[in-house]
């Protein structure tokens, strides 16, 4: 009997805890790992210098993190989702029909894209968005006409690149960062190389010409990574002639162990992305549920708090980690102020 | 007359020579099969414990500070609290270098962000709880950044130092002084293991704390559930239920789900307590609920194979006095069955404790366990992680001062898998009974 009995008052506990956790009193963030940093320092900032309790940031991804976001409205659904990319129109219009539609957009700041190897390894110092495409995708430019890609070495298609074996380490195709790299490096290079047009020629339509520039090879000697940076460091650790592609803040907290190489000549550090010199990088952005604003006690001076110049300005904590500051700070202030949703 | 035999009546014939030296060899297979494992076992802990043990000590720098009445309000309007108090060590750092005679200025940034960075959450809450103590003296103890610890214990050797945001060469003049005035020392750091977890920027500060109470909250929502249901269902099987087409099923069924990945409960506990019955995100309730359905197999399973240790000579006897069968079971039978029960129990909760898969998925990963639960109802469901997915978050940020703290999250976590398996063993030898 008593056994009947422990279990009922078991199911009776359970039942009230659950009713308890209608009152939430701390904000609750999800979404890209990337922006996670940024997110913690704020919120770990938000606990010690308020007086409402330190918000919750979880990781696992941009798309999941909106997914969740668009969930619908209510204690039991996030505040905030985290994005290393913009929101989509299905995204949207996936909100809308949960009833998620008050959405505050938020620009962080940028970051920078950076592709770095062992700190002993070859002599990878310069790439140009031209010398990746070569390097990585299926399909290449060999004397004007577009074959299965040839090359096993990066010295073999241009000369100022080391005699080492092509491997690289790039972001699975669930990360933000892939897009990004896609679009600014790949893409780059295949209009760069010509294959672009030679895909266009053979009779492809533009769209589908767009999307066979965005492949990479699948031969062995490009491989994704679908964790973190952190396995990327470990994948570069373990192959000396590898290359990597990281987060500018990764790399900067791993000077010791990887050097990182130019971009069409230009160094990435916070000020080059801050003027737009280096080219790939990519803004950053949190959504804020309008409708929670109110509901949830801290939410909107979460946002504030996040976005005032004393943090992701030029010289706040966020810059120091690596993010690299918008210029329109003062706009996207007022636009929290003012409650502005998209 | 025939000769007495000079030796044993024995001879070895080839035959049995093969045998016995095919039995040395097995053996022999066995003992190095044997040393191979402990070899490794050996390599394990000596890997843990080297690259673990650091974290449970930490660089400290023992500054002291004057603040006076109008720096606390001066700080306390400033949006950036914390910073604004970092900041108030400055003047008190270059008097001190100047007392050594050294003619070196330290700046603003060499405290927050170099020296002692993110320790203004500390000052500020002494001076919130001690008022008393605007404008005198105090001395603090705050952690050193990852990099000045590492030189001060003389991994990081000042030739390797480059100029960057965490460290400059010439900070290494003033930290020479600092130790040379016995002002930087080691000590063992009970922040780590009663702490709360940290941004990703302040590896110094972050503790296991936090993560143990959630893991301790996951546990007695297992316990409390995977315990009655298990032995429940165990003695319906075993002792009630008529052996038909159904029960064999289940049986059969209870086995397959003992060895289903625990991922998979991972998923189905997002979909049916996060999405279906909108239960917390992140809440210990919701991970010992997944937890339990990983658990209970290896409980009903346990529980089943010690009633079926218990004679049936007990039942009869029982049964022959009158008792019924609810009686000869609860009163006899399951008091028998008990010590099996609790040592599968726990080394069921043991195997709970240790598991990080299911937990990746309800949200307990990220910058989750930030503050310990205000009391029962909260610490069961407000967001916090375990103590496994706290490892994993460490072991994925990109400052070296997590990895170690990470390494020292497994030494605290094998310290209570240790102790919940001995008090398993302990319970099996104090209760067990041989028939």
């Amino acid at each position: 009997m008593s056994f009947i009995k422990t279990t009922a008052s078991t199911l009776a506990i359970t039942a009230i805890s659950a009713t308890a956790a209608a009152a939430r009193d701390n904000v609750q963030v999800a979404g890209s790992s990337t922006v996670l940093p940024y997110a913690s320092i704020v919120a770990e900032a938000f606990g010690d210098n308020t007086d409402f309790p330190t918000p919750v940031v979880e990781s696992g991804g941009s798309s999941a993190g909106l997914a969740r976001f668009c969930e619908g409205i209510g204690e039991t659904t996030i505040d905030v989702a985290n994005a290393s990319r913009g929101i989509r129109d299905g995204e949207i219009e996936e909100c809308a029909a949960n009833g998620v539609t008050d959405i505050i957009e938020v620009r962080i700041g940028y970051d920078g894209i950076v592709f770095a190897s062992q700190i002993d390894g070859p002599d990878f110092t310069a790439f140009t968005p031209s010398d990746l495409f070569n390097a990585l995708a299926p399909q290449v430019m060999v004397d004007g006409e577009l074959v299965d890609n040839p090359y096993t070495q990066w010295s073999e298609f241009n000369a100022d690149l080391p005699a080492a074996d092509i491997l690289a380490f790039i972001p699975g195709t669930k990360h933000g960062t892939r897009e990004v790299f896609e679009e600014k490096v790949i893409a780059v290079g295949c209009e760069e190389t010509g294959a672009f047009e030679a895909m266009m020629e053979a009779g492809m339509s533009e769209d589908d010409a767009e999307d066979a520039c965005l492949a990479v090879r699948t031969d062995g000697l490009s491989v994704d990574i679908d964790g973190d940076y952190t396995e990327t460091l470990a994948s570069i650790d373990a192959n000396p002639n590898a290359i990597g592609v990281f987060g500018l803040a990764f790399y900067e907290n791993n000077t010791d162990t990887l050097k990182v190489a130019t971009m069409s000549g230009v160094e990435p550090t916070t000020e080059t992305i801050a003027a737009g010199d280096y080219p790939v990088s990519r803004p950053l952005y949190f959504y804020i549920k309008g409708a929670h604003i109110g509901v949830i006690p801290g939410l909107k001076e979460y946002a504030q708090f996040f976005m005032a110049d004393e943090l992701a300005g030029p010289d706040g904590p966020l810059a120091q980690y690596g993010l690299v500051s918008d210029p329109e700070l003062a706009a996207t202030q007022a636009k929290i102020e003012a409650e502005e949703a998209m | 007359m025939t000769a007495s035999p000079k030796s044993s009546l024995l001879t070895v014939d080839a035959r049995t020579k093969k045998r016995n030296a095919a039995e040395k060899r097995f053996k022999a297979y066995g003992i190095v099969a044997i040393a191979i494992g402990l070899m490794f076992l050996v390599v394990l802990l000596t890997s843990i414990l080297r690259s673990g043990l650091p974290a449970f000590t930490n660089t400290v720098v023992a500054l002291e500070a004057t603040v006076t009445q109008e720096d606390y309000d001066a700080a306390e309007g400033q949006l950036l609290k914390t910073a604004a108090y970092e900041a108030l060590l400055v003047a008190k750092v270059n008097e001190f270098l100047t007392a050594q005679g050294s003619t070196i200025e330290v700046d603003e940034d060499f405290i927050t962000d170099r020296l002692v960075p993110k320790t203004g959450a500390t000052i500020r809450e002494f001076y919130k709880a001690n008022p008393d103590q605007i404008g005198q003296p105090v001395t603090f103890n705050l952690p050193a950044s990852t990099r000045i610890s590492r030189y001060f214990e003389g991994d990081l050797l000042r030739e390797d130092v480059t100029d960057s945001r965490f460290l400059m060469v010439e900070d290494l003049d003033v930290v020479d002084e600092m130790i040379a005035a016995g002002l930087i020392t080691t000590a063992f750091d009970w922040n780590f293991i009663t702490g709360t977890d940290t941004a990703v920027d302040n590896p110094g500060g972050a503790g296991i704390g936090a993560s143990v109470i959630g893991s301790f909250f996951m546990m007695i929502v297992v316990l409390l559930l995977a315990l009655p249901i298990g032995v429940a269902a165990s003695i319906y099987l075993e002792e009630f239920a008529p052996k038909n087409r159904l029960t064999d099923l289940i049986e059969v069924n209870i086995s397959n789900l003992a060895a289903v990945p625990s991922i998979v409960f991972g998923i189905l506990g997002l979909a049916v307590f996060i999405q279906f019955a909108h239960l917390p995100q992140s809440a210990p309730l919701v991970g010992g609920l997944v937890l339990t359905l990983m658990t209970l197999p290896t409980i009903i399973i346990s529980t089943r194979a010690s009633l079926k240790s218990v004679p049936p000579s007990i039942r009869d006897a029982a049964l022959g006095v009158g008792a019924s069968k609810m009686q000869a079971v609860f009163h006899h039978v399951l008091p028998l069955a008990m010590p099996g029960i609790l040592t599968g129990t726990i080394i069921g909760l043991a195997q709970a404790l240790g598991e990080t898969a299911p937990l990746l998925l309800i949200g307990m990963v990220g910058y989750v366990a930030r503050e310990y639960p205000d009391g029962i109802i909260s610490g069961f469901v407000d967001s916090n992680s375990a103590m496994p997915a706290q490892i994993y978050t460490w072991a994925a940020r990109a400052d070296t001062g997590f990895y170690e703290k990470a390494w020292g999250g497994i030494i605290v976590l094998l310290v209570f898998l240790l102790t919940m398996n001995l008090i398993a063993i302990l319970l099996r030898r104090r209760f067990e009974r041989r028939w």
